[in-house]
């Protein structure tokens, strides 16, 4: 138990997807104007990830790396290189069946979500974490976890640049400096606080 | 260069940072980043008139993935090093939005060769910036220029220090933000909020 634990804390602290590996950066700087749709984005991230990452780790595991096919009986092959366009090919899937899903159980969420959901796809979070977990040889439960864990880094990183730039709606900043630049330089100071983390080894 | 996808249009930072610590890096991926962007230009140029329009994401996206699985392999068998240095960062590629937003902007409406020269550009276009960035973290990080030694021995016998944060991720970002603060002064161009 304890060492799941340790890997939500390691991916949302430590090793912060967004702030120390810069995935996701795309959607991050544009949809954190607002706080609410910032929320709303972390959130369908958050869904996505623990979704996507065992669905992914099954899919390595059963039929792609190497000698995963003997349960067929073809043990001799290695398919390992199509891992980037199954794992982009799943995560679409995913996203569209997450999708249906939501519109048809939970119209409510889907009115909420719905929006960010096809922006997903081609976020690089959701296909950094799948590629993280093959490279790190997490087993299915450690997946799942870090999957979560790194959504919940996502989120927490996007709420929180969306509440610094509100409030820097009262600040007299340079006019090309303005929008992107500033957000860079802030994601920079945050990223700066999240290194403290960085000495904590679990 | 008046409409730099990084630094007008922020697009496909992602893996433009985690590999800028070194110029050599930067130097691969930016070879690495033209050439899936023009060859996936012109496929998808070539392919236009035959991709209907419902699935026309996924087409360029299983164009792009192929394109990226070839670069990976090519790596692996000519530069092997490098390739565990770029790690899962060369596979981003594929979601980096540039490539995917070229191919849906211009390849989907252009002649192939119009569409080849417009995914060099925009490829060389981001490759200035990823060594832009390279070239200040490893010059303040390491105290050199593509390997070579550049801050010698006396300077730092006079007390100058390497500074550790260039990097880290911090100084990725906060050279990003400069450089976009630098070119958008010189284009003049600024967001509104």
């Amino acid at each position: 138990m304890q060492h799941y634990i340790n890997i939500i804390i390691n991916s949302v602290f430590i090793e912060n997807i967004l702030l120390i590996y810069f995935l996701g950066m795309c959607s991050f700087l544009s949809i954190s104007k607002k706080v609410e749709t910032s929320i709303g984005l972390g959130l369908a991230v958050i869904f996505v990830l623990s979704i996507t990452a065992p669905a992914n780790w099954a899919i390595n595991e059963y039929l792609l790396a190497e000698g995963a096919l003997s349960w067929a009986g073809l043990g001799h092959i290695n398919l390992d290189f199509l891992q980037f366009i199954v794992f982009i090919s799943v995560i679409a899937a995913m996203v569209q069946l997450v999708e249906m899903l939501m519109d048809r159980f939970s119209p409510a969420l889907y009115v909420n979500l719905g929006i960010f959901l096809p922006l997903i796809t081609v976020n690089c979070s959701i296909l950094g974490t799948s590629l993280f977990l093959v490279e790190r040889d997490y087993n299915l439960a450690e997946s799942t976890v870090f999957g979560f864990g790194s959504g919940l880094g996502f989120f927490l990183a996007i709420v929180s640049l969306a509440t610094v730039r509100k409030r820097m709606r009262y600040s007299d900043v340079p006019s090309s400096l303005r929008g992107v630049g500033m957000a860079m330089l802030l994601t920079g100071l945050i990223s700066m606080a999240f290194l403290g983390f960085s000495g904590i080894s679990l | 260069m008046g409409e730099n996808p990084i630094s007008i249009h922020v697009l496909g930072i992602c893996s433009a940072l985690a590999i800028t610590t070194k110029i050599d890096t930067a130097v691969v991926m930016t070879i690495a980043v033209v050439a899936v962007l023009s060859i996936s230009n012109v496929v998808i140029s070539l392919l236009r008139n035959n991709i209907p329009n419902k699935v026309r994401i996924i087409i360029q996206m299983s164009v792009i993935a192929s394109l990226v699985i070839i670069a990976d392999q090519v790596l692996k068998a000519y530069m092997y090093d490098m390739s565990k240095l770029l790690g899962v960062f060369l596979g981003l590629i594929i979601t980096n939005c540039i490539v995917l937003g070229r191919a849906e902007a211009y390849a989907m409406q252009n002649s192939p060769s119009k569409a080849l020269l417009d995914g060099m550009g925009n490829g060389l276009g981001y490759g200035t910036i990823l060594i832009a960035v390279a070239f200040f973290r490893e010059l303040f990080g390491f105290g050199s220029i593509y390997g070579a030694q550049v801050i010698t021995n006396q300077i730092y016998l006079g007390g100058y220090e390497n500074n550790g944060l260039m990097i880290l991720s911090p100084g990725a970002f906060f050279i990003l933000g400069l450089i976009v603060w630098a070119h958008r002064a010189y284009t003049e161009t600024s967001d509104k909020d």
